[in-house]
């Protein structure tokens, strides 16, 4: 017991002593939280457009006013001709223009049928398509409230809500997503590196030669990493309560229980990885090119899984960062309790249970 | 019972089909309280053979025990109970010299206090640092961290390899003294050393070149062998003189040896009017020319040069 509260007093003074890692430890997730929440979204918000208002009448003026009161929009410009919306595009900075036809209102009254351009910036065709149809729905909730007073004969009426995050904020995708990719980078990278420097520095002979039991080696180099990964869990979710006003709907002990098997997870993959590299560069290396790169790209939290080809799908299983993605958005932003994640529980547990039996038996006793 | 046996060790690298033999059929015994040197240059082999007697290695044949334990079958019982100070000092940079320490004795399940005394007399020369880390600390201090480190747990056998490879010679000379005091505490000592004139300082001594014992025996009984008379020269032009007594029909080898070069004939009845006559044809000034003792340097060159041919 001795040998294991020594080890682990150890590994905090190495840990407290590297300020810069350590900054960088407690820090990285509150930046990354906060730069997915306000710089990489992709939300649209105050989008900067122009207007080429042919007609100047009372119609025109209430969808203009519209557009540019409402949280998507932002009416930057207005155009005089034609060939100003080219020049306007070419400027970057708007991504929408709205042609109103002359005569607008009349035509809408009297011929029942106006017509109206919405010309976007397709260089970023998912911006685009979402900016247009923001566009569009807003000139139809002008039409429906025009509509109020006639019958109309035959109408469907879409009811649309949107369950479990009704302002669609992006950041009910990323929090789970950044809690998931940097809880596989802390504890997996962190506990590699930490392993494979005793054997950069030669301490590793010494330790071998030495009384000390290799479980007890592995976990005491685990445990304070598990540790630092809770902190970065517990500030994560209160940036995320506090300054994206994403709220945890379910259980908060359920989803730090939850937390705590993906740590594990993660640390036994660290481990994994230490038992097979000689270097910190080589472990730092494979953790991102083997963990992190994967929890980018087949974790579901960037591109959705049901709409990858088939076989990346079933690898994409093998992927823990996956499970945890799933089992985060299920209990926080949901709500669901435990028996909805059971499955996804269980096969995050069972990873864990292999890295650590495979970390374990394959620890080498000697040095070749 | 010896601490340390050896019999026929053979560790090889490198492909099968190409292997580079480290250890070529090695033997060797310590007795209890010996210390015991394991001399020669880089590549000999030395960490190699302390590798597989701290049991950090398999050897391809052969068996080892330390302290009576077999060193593949036992090896935990040999890891509780050596002391182990690999070349390249092992300490933690970013501890302090205490912590260090306080460290490895709980480690091998021991405190400071309990074997204090046992490491007193080199401790006390680190310990106004004891707070500063060790990375901040001089090599020569490091090498004096390192080896209580090794000592705390009072083991029965000490393998340092290399503990004087970039210390200065002050630091050397303080090591060698703190060994003999330590080898009066009746600790078997196996050292490995690239520095011929360490050997002397030794109960015994086995001189390794590429993975071979040339010889093992003590110091002054290696010396003895060497049974051919040694001439130490020198003159005013040093490199002249290596390259005129290297073409000297009755030389068998020459070699600088510090301000001088040392010369052994091939014909030991050779007088030594005969090599000043030879020099002085060749106009040598400032000639001196007088018989030396050799030392293991000279023997190693020389076991050196009957074992390759």
């Amino acid at each position: 017991m001795k040998q294991f509260i020594i080890f682990v007093q150890k590994e905090f003074y190495h840990i407290f002593r590297d300020r810069k890692s350590l900054l960088i430890i407690i820090f990285m997730p509150i930046v990354q939280i906060i730069l997915f929440g306000f710089a990489l979204t992709n939300e649209i918000k105050d989008s900067d457009i122009a207007i080429l208002d042919n007609a100047k009448d009372g119609a025109s003026g209430e969808i203009i006013r519209r557009l540019d009161a409402s949280r998507y929009f932002n009416a930057a410009r207005y155009l005089h001709t034609q060939g100003e919306i080219e020049t306007a595009f070419k400027t970057g900075k708007i991504r929408l223009v709205v042609v109103f036809q002359p005569g607008f209102r009349a035509a809408l009254l009297h011929n029942n049928h106006a017509q109206l351009q919405l010309i976007a910036d397709a260089t970023d065709p998912n911006t685009a398509t979402t900016i247009t149809n923001y566009a569009a729905s807003i000139v139809r909730d002008y039409q429906s409230d025009l509509n109020l007073l006639v019958q109309t004969p035959y109408l469907i009426t879409p009811q649309i809500r949107m369950l479990y995050n009704p302002q669609l904020k992006g950041a009910y995708n990323f929090v789970p997503g950044v809690m998931a990719m940097i809880l596989i980078l802390i504890s997996a990278m962190m506990t590699s590196v930490a392993i494979v420097r005793e054997k950069e520095i030669n301490t590793m002979e010494v330790l071998l030669v030495s009384p000390l039991k290799p479980f007890l080696f592995i976990l005491s180099k685990a445990i304070p990493y598990m540790f630092l990964s809770l902190v970065n869990v517990t500030t994560i979710l209160i940036v995320s309560v506090s300054l994206l006003e994403v709220p945890i709907k379910g259980s908060l002990l359920l989803l730090m229980a939850e937390a705590l098997l993906f740590i594990t997870t993660s640390v036994s993959l660290g481990l994994l990885i230490s038992n097979v590299t000689n270097s910190q560069q080589t472990a730092l290396m494979i953790s991102l090119m083997g963990l992190l790169l994967p929890t980018l790209l087949l974790g579901g939290f960037m591109f959705p899984i049901e709409s990858m080809p088939r076989p990346l799908q079933v690898v994409s299983n093998l992927v823990p960062s996956k499970w945890f993605f799933i089992i985060v958005k299920n209990v926080m932003i949901k709500g669901l309790g435990f028996k909805m994640v059971w499955k996804e529980t269980l096969i995050l547990f069972g990873m864990a249970l292999f890295f650590l039996a495979v970390s374990i038996t394959k620890f080498k006793t000697r040095l070749a | 019972m010896n601490a340390v046996t050896v019999a026929h060790i053979v560790k090889k690298y490198g492909s099968k089909k190409a292997p580079v033999h480290a250890l070529d059929d090695i033997s060797l015994d310590v007795s209890k309280g010996e210390l015991f040197g394991v001399i020669g240059p880089d590549g000999a082999g030395k960490t190699s053979l302390f590798r597989i007697l701290t049991t950090l290695l398999l050897a391809d044949s052969g068996d080892a025990t330390v302290d009576g334990f077999d060193v593949v079958k036992q090896y935990k019982a040999i890891r509780n109970r050596v002391g182990y100070m690999p070349g390249k000092f092992s300490l933690y940079q970013d501890l302090s010299v205490e912590e260090n320490l306080r460290f490895f004795a709980t480690i091998f399940n021991t405190s400071i206090a309990a074997n204090y005394e046992l490491i007193k007399d080199i401790y006390i020369q680190i310990e106004p640092f004891k707070d500063r880390r060790a990375g901040k600390l001089s090599g020569g201090m490091k090498q004096k961290l390192a080896l209580c480190c090794a000592l705390i747990h009072r083991p029965s056998v000490l393998f340092l390899d290399e503990p004087t490879t970039g210390v200065d010679a002050v630091s050397r000379k303080e090591f060698w003294e703190m060994l003999k005091a330590l080898k009066q505490q009746g600790i078997s000592i196996l050292v490995s050393t690239p520095y011929m004139d360490e050997a002397a300082l030794c109960d015994r001594v086995a001189l390794m070149q590429s993975g071979k014992i040339m010889s093992i025996d003590s110091p002054r009984n290696i010396i003895k062998k060497f049974t051919k008379t040694m001439w130490s020269v020198r003159s005013a032009e040093m490199y002249r003189l290596l390259n005129d007594l290297q073409q000297y029909s009755n030389t068998e080898k020459c070699y600088a040896f510090g301000e001088f070069h040392h010369l052994v004939l091939k014909n030991n009845g050779v007088e030594r009017d005969e090599i000043m006559s030879y020099l002085q044809y060749l106009s040598h000034r400032e000639i001196e020319l007088q018989v030396a003792l050799p030392n293991i340097e000279d023997c190693f060159i020389e076991l050196m040069s009957s074992t390759g041919k």
